[in-house]
């Protein structure tokens, strides 16, 4: 059951094979088989997982069943929930039963699908590894020393090792697509606005985007027909169709012009991770595209743009965080400044804290100009770099991160090394467009990936040409041993 | 760029953060290393570029003025961690 596409356990479900909760009740079987060793769900929802297969599986006796109807997934721990705990990894919100639903959860619900649990994640998403968790480390299926990613490196984690399908991912800088590369999996940010951010816990709200992250581009475009779509709630949400994803997967890849750009491929990749993608470049070649090498010479402002952006940002979000309304009150505050101080020094981690710091001094008086002025007027120079790039080619391509699965603790020391892991991925949410990682083959046993960039709402342009990869390839669909 | 214990404190301070004395050498430290990345923003020349506030230069988004919320004030408080007569509680603020 657990190796097949959404498209075929779809079928299977509604021609009577097997039950949604036969099914549903065969993946909580394999999270407590396995859970305790990848620790990749914070909370499992055995019960309304259950509950909701039995309604699917009514649904499709009656066929008013839709196609994703009775399939479980796995939500990142970012998504509120109602009625069950929304931590995002952080003590702050372990006592955090969310009182609604996120959009994302909403729409996943109306379509039927069926929630194992919440998955594993770095504290308020802000990580490269998933070690900044309060829950713990999540490992890498592929390497139980190894990091899976992050900050979605939990979801990453549960679809790999097949305890969920699918799942759901936010990426601010990379969070999606680097633990899907670390993890072997498809993952796509979509354009910034193109899926709602209501009820996403917000981390640095003009970089945070939801996405798929699935076995497959064709998973993917299924769970993206449901995820994206405009939404009032959401004041960034943009007013524009969304077409069917699965409709144009097998368009013909002839006349694709990719750009590889130079600076992708500078010092820091590691030789074998650069010789996987060159690979898999050449495939593309023979898939009917052209390749050109083109140039973002702003690349290196990325990562220093990024880190006054998203702590700016993240700061100034993580302020509703008091102890007054929800989450992680101190014991006996002696008066209001003690109650905020030590219920936020308490709750927060160490990262976050460097973050929120960081980002309180870039906004402080005096510092705006040189900081978050300035990273903003980076964050235009890096976007026109790309809007060049995309007068001469369709789509950019190139590694999504700079190594593959690192060993857990190498980075917990250096700030600044872990932060250099998104080299590849910042630029994009930067700029606000859509990105891809997709499996391009192995190196000494650990999943490299390969990123593709599209211009703005190129998702379904994307999804095709990771699908024809995928026709022709069969690295997505390797899974690791202990997990089969 | 460095940062020393009084920025630490003052910046914990803006940031409503208590943090251990003992990690405040840790702080300086790693904050120091991160405005020394972000000071290569400053290789840049930014002359005349627009700040970029929005990916898609996109403007708020205005709704009519309508009640679209229900009241649900029990609901909210009953994650509250102190609430009493439908207020949240929080230490005496004013004699």
């Amino acid at each position: 059951m657990h190796n097949k596409s959404l498209s075929e356990l779809s079928a299977s479900l509604h021609n009577g094979e097997f039950s949604s909760v036969e099914l549903t009740q065969h993946y909580l079987d394999r999270i407590n088989a396995h859970n305790e060793t990848l620790n990749a769900f914070i909370t499992v929802t055995d019960d309304s997982a259950l509950k909701q297969a039995h309604v699917a599986d009514q649904l499709l006796q009656q066929n008013k069943a839709g196609k994703l109807a009775g399939i479980p997934l796995a939500h990142k721990d970012i998504f509120c929930t109602q009625g069950v705990r929304t931590s995002c990894a952080s003590k702050m919100l372990d006592n955090f039963i969310a009182p609604y639903n996120a959009t994302v959860v909403e729409k996943i619900n109306a379509a039927g699908m069926v929630t194992l649990g919440k998955t594993n994640m770095d504290e308020f998403a802000m990580g490269s590894s998933n070690e900044t968790s309060f829950y713990g480390e999540v490992k890498n299926p592929w390497d139980t020393n190894r990091v899976p990613g992050g900050s979605s490196g939990g979801s990453a984690a549960a679809v790999a090792a097949r305890l969920a399908p699918i799942a759901t991912g936010t990426d601010t800088g990379g969070s999606i697509r680097q633990p899907a590369s670390l993890c072997n999996l498809t993952g796509l940010k979509p354009t910034y606005g193109r899926i709602s951010r209501y009820g996403m816990i917000a981390f640095a709200s003009s970089l945070d985007q939801a996405g798929p992250m699935a076995n497959s581009a064709e998973d993917a475009a299924m769970l993206l027909n449901e995820m994206a779509g405009f939404d009032d709630r959401d004041s960034t949400s943009v007013e524009r169709d969304v077409p069917d994803y699965t409709e144009t997967l097998n368009d013909s890849l002839d006349g694709l012009k990719i750009g590889l750009p130079k600076e992708y491929f500078g010092e820091g990749l590691d030789p074998d991770v650069a010789a996987t993608i060159e690979a898999a470049v050449k495939m593309y070649e023979s898939l009917g595209a052209t390749i050109k090498e083109i140039s973002l010479p702003n690349t290196g402002l990325a990562v220093p743009t990024y880190y006054v952006v998203a702590p700016a940002e993240c700061s100034s979000n993580l302020s509703r965080m008091d102890g007054v309304r929800f989450g992680h009150r101190c014991d006996d505050p002696k008066d209001l400044l003690d109650l905020y101080q030590r219920s936020r020094g308490e709750g927060f981690g160490e990262e976050v804290k460097r973050r929120i710091m960081t980002g309180t001094y870039a906004l402080s008086a005096g510092y705006y100009d040189a900081y978050y002025l300035k990273a903003q007027q980076c964050r235009r120079l890096i976007s026109d770099d790309f809007q060049q790039a995309f007068n001469d080619v369709d789509v950019i391509m190139g590694p999504t991160a700079p190594t593959t699965a690192f060993n857990l603790g190498d980075k917990t020391d250096d700030p600044v090394a872990m932060y250099l892991a998104d080299i590849y991925t910042i630029s994009t949410n930067l700029a606000g467009l859509p990105g891809m990682s997709i499996p391009a083959g192995f190196v000494d046993g650990l999943p490299v990936g390969l990123q593709i960039i599209g211009n703005y709402f190129d998702e379904a342009r994307l999804l095709n040409i990771a699908h024809r990869y995928q026709q022709a390839t069969d690295w997505h669909q390797q899974t690791p041993a202990g997990f089969k | 760029m460095s940062l020393n214990k009084t920025d630490i404190e003052k910046i914990a301070h803006l940031a409503r953060l208590a943090i251990n004395e003992a990690d405040i050498p840790d702080y300086a430290r790693d904050l120091s290393n991160i405005f020394n990345l972000v000071e290569q923003m400053s290789a840049a020349d930014t002359t005349d570029i627009t700040p970029m506030a929005h990916p898609l230069d996109a403007h708020q988004r205005l709704r009519q003025d309508v009640i679209t919320e229900t009241d649900q004030r029990k609901l909210f408080q009953s994650i509250a961690p102190k609430t009493e007569a439908g207020v949240y509680l929080v230490p005496q603020v004013i004699e």
